[in-house]
């Protein structure tokens, strides 16, 4: 077998991570994140709190367990729409190359990567209320050309090969070759698009959450985390570090998968590093 | 070259009404009633006539388009219902934070990555390399905010060489600048990251075409062959994402004028959503907008300058 890239192996090994943590704080976490104690706010690390306490008397530990299951719980249903809407989009319109559809579907994905996707994602939470929701709706959207695009670049060198001119002979239509035969051949690349995205989802999700536009309380979220402690930074920094620091690692991690998948995926890059 | 123009052009003009229908119809169109929105729940009647009025929410959904895009295209970006000024008069305040913040972020990054990509570039497999790379890796990881505390902590709170935010004006330029600084470099350290990235993997490619080896066999250094060969050709991807990260740049200028308590466009549109001031929000954002799909389509034109293949066509 051969070897595996390490950036791949350091990455997927921080992601399995930080997933397992979201997983396993949806049945258990050392304490609960919904009850405030004022008498053990902002306590040290200890054996009881092993990151210590928040200015609520919140376990920090916890509070971190339950962030990650909302920045990824946001990031991969904002991955999953712009996959459900964006890849039959780019299938569409490569099966139709240099048709009025294809045409429409590229163009309306122009306007859409011409939006300063922040910006419009700030809009719609903020005039249809912050929520995670919204948040997800928000980021989603965005996702949409992203993966339009790959799946039609990815297909259309496809429909020119020698298989896909028998398969249309045998009388297949192009629905259905786009699903039988186009969908698997460009499946590596979804992967690494999708990996990619989903660290983006994290970073935009952390952003909107920040500025109070995300998930709001007590859902506990990386980003209003931050919020929360920068009043605190001069007196207790570790509030402030600690979110931060998981947000760079997971996003870390998905970058490092996704540049490690991406090697690993693609046979050109393969056959020159034999 | 013309054609080329012309069509960039059209598809800019084009962008731009579609981005101003989107953004009205998000802002007024569904669901409910813009002026109940502002006011809140306790609204008296009378108020909400009165607001209804003002903004002309009794005319026709279309008309009102027309008189928000007639308006802009004069000037005229409507009357900010809470600060009681036209919304032009705020955005030119505003602007004199935010452009400057952003130039600024963007000259940094520029000056940072360039550097970084050629060295990762002319060193490619060797330690320089794979620090550099391993370092660019840490910074597009990075949410900008986040990094914007750390700097706050520790250029302002531990070694106090800078104030933790506020903007002093322009009356003194260096004060201005120094407060700009920790924001900018907050700005600038992911783009830089990204730009050094493409900076270093375009430059790697240019570097294996067959006329660098021409250079080469003729007896250039491989640092001439590189700054006066391998470089000019590189620029082409590594403009492109200059001109997309001018977007990310204002998206993030949004958020880390927030961070620093300054008092640029971010801040007015946060402003404006929290007072439920629709005028300013709206008006702002298409604004926004508008700065990047202009970016863009200077952008396009930029390649066809640098690139011949471009502008005989």
């Amino acid at each position: 077998m051969r070897r595996l890239p390490p950036a791949l192996l350091i990455g997927a090994a921080l992601s399995a991570a930080f997933l397992a943590i979201a997983a396993l704080s949806l049945v258990w976490t050392p304490h609960s994140v919904t009850g405030v104690s004022i008498s053990e706010r902002l306590q040290p690390p200890s054996a009881q709190y092993v990151l210590g306490t928040d200015q609520l008397g919140r376990d920090l530990a916890s509070m971190l367990m339950v962030g990650a299951q909302t920045s990824i719980a946001v990031a991969l249903i904002a991955v999953g729409i712009g996959i459900a809407l964006g890849v039959p989009l780019g299938l569409a319109a490569a099966a139709t190359r240099g048709s009025l559809l294809d045409e429409i579907i590229m163009r309306g994905n122009d306007l859409i990567f011409a939006f300063p996707s922040l910006v419009i994602a700030i809009l719609i939470t903020a005039r249809y209320g912050p929520s995670a929701t919204n948040a997800i709706l928000a980021i989603g959207i965005f996702n949409i050309p992203v993966f339009a695009r790959v799946a039609r670049g990815g297909a259309l060198p496809l429909w020119t090969l020698d298989y896909i001119l028998a398969a249309r002979t045998a009388g297949k239509g192009r629905v259905r070759i786009s699903v039988e035969h186009i969908l698997p051949n460009i499946l590596n690349l979804l992967i690494v698009q999708a990996t990619i995205q989903f660290s983006l989802g994290i970073l935009a999700e952390a952003a909107l959450s920040y500025v109070g536009l995300g998930a709001q309380p007590p859902v506990p979220s990386w980003g209003r985390m931050l919020a929360e402690a920068q009043t605190m930074i001069y007196s207790h920094p570790m509030l402030a570090i600690l979110p931060g620091l998981a947000i760079v690692l997971m996003v870390l991690g998905l970058n490092l998968m996704g540049d490690g998948l991406r090697d690993a995926l693609d046979p050109r890059l393969r056959r020159r590093r034999a | 070259m013309l054609r080329y123009l012309a069509t960039r052009a059209l598809s800019l003009g084009l962008s731009l009404v579609v981005a101003s229908v989107v953004i009205f119809a998000l802002i007024e169109v569904i669901p409910g009633d813009p002026a109940s929105y502002m006011l809140g729940l306790n609204a008296t009647d009378e108020t909400l006539a009165a607001l209804r009025t003002e903004l002309g929410l009794d005319g026709s959904k279309f008309d009102r388009y027309l008189a928000w895009v007639g308006g802009m295209l004069t000037g005229d970006f409507g009357v900010s219902y809470t600060y009681r000024v036209p919304v032009a008069e705020l955005v030119l305040d505003r602007l004199w934070v935010s452009l400057p913040l952003a130039i600024y972020a963007l000259t940094l990054s520029t000056l940072i990555a360039f550097p970084v990509g050629i060295l990762a570039a002319a060193n490619r497999g060797g330690v320089l390399d794979v620090a550099i790379m391993g370092g660019t890796q840490l910074g597009i990881a990075v949410p900008n905010f986040w990094f914007a505390m750390l700097l706050v902590l520790l250029f302002a709170v531990t070694l106090q060489w800078f104030s933790a935010g506020g903007f002093a004006g322009w009356d003194d330029p260096l004060l201005a600048i120094k407060s700009l600084t920790l924001p900018a470099v907050a700005l600038a350290l992911p783009q830089a990251s990204i730009l050094a990235r493409v900076m270093r993997s375009a430059l790697i490619e240019t570097l294996e075409q067959d006329y660098i080896r021409t250079a080469r066999a003729k007896g250039l250094s491989r640092r001439q062959a590189v700054l006066r060969h391998a470089l000019k050709n590189a620029l082409i991807p590594v403009l492109t994402i200059i001109g997309l990260q001018f977007s990310f740049l204002l998206a993030g200028a949004i958020i880390i004028e927030n961070v620093f308590f300054l008092p640029g466009l971010g801040r007015l549109i946060f402003q404006g959503i929290t007072q439920r001031d629709l005028v300013v929000v709206e008006s702002v954002t298409m604004l926004l907008v508008f700065a990047v799909i202009l970016v863009t389509f200077l952008v396009d034109v930029a390649y066809a300058l640098v690139d011949p293949r471009l502008r005989r066509r």
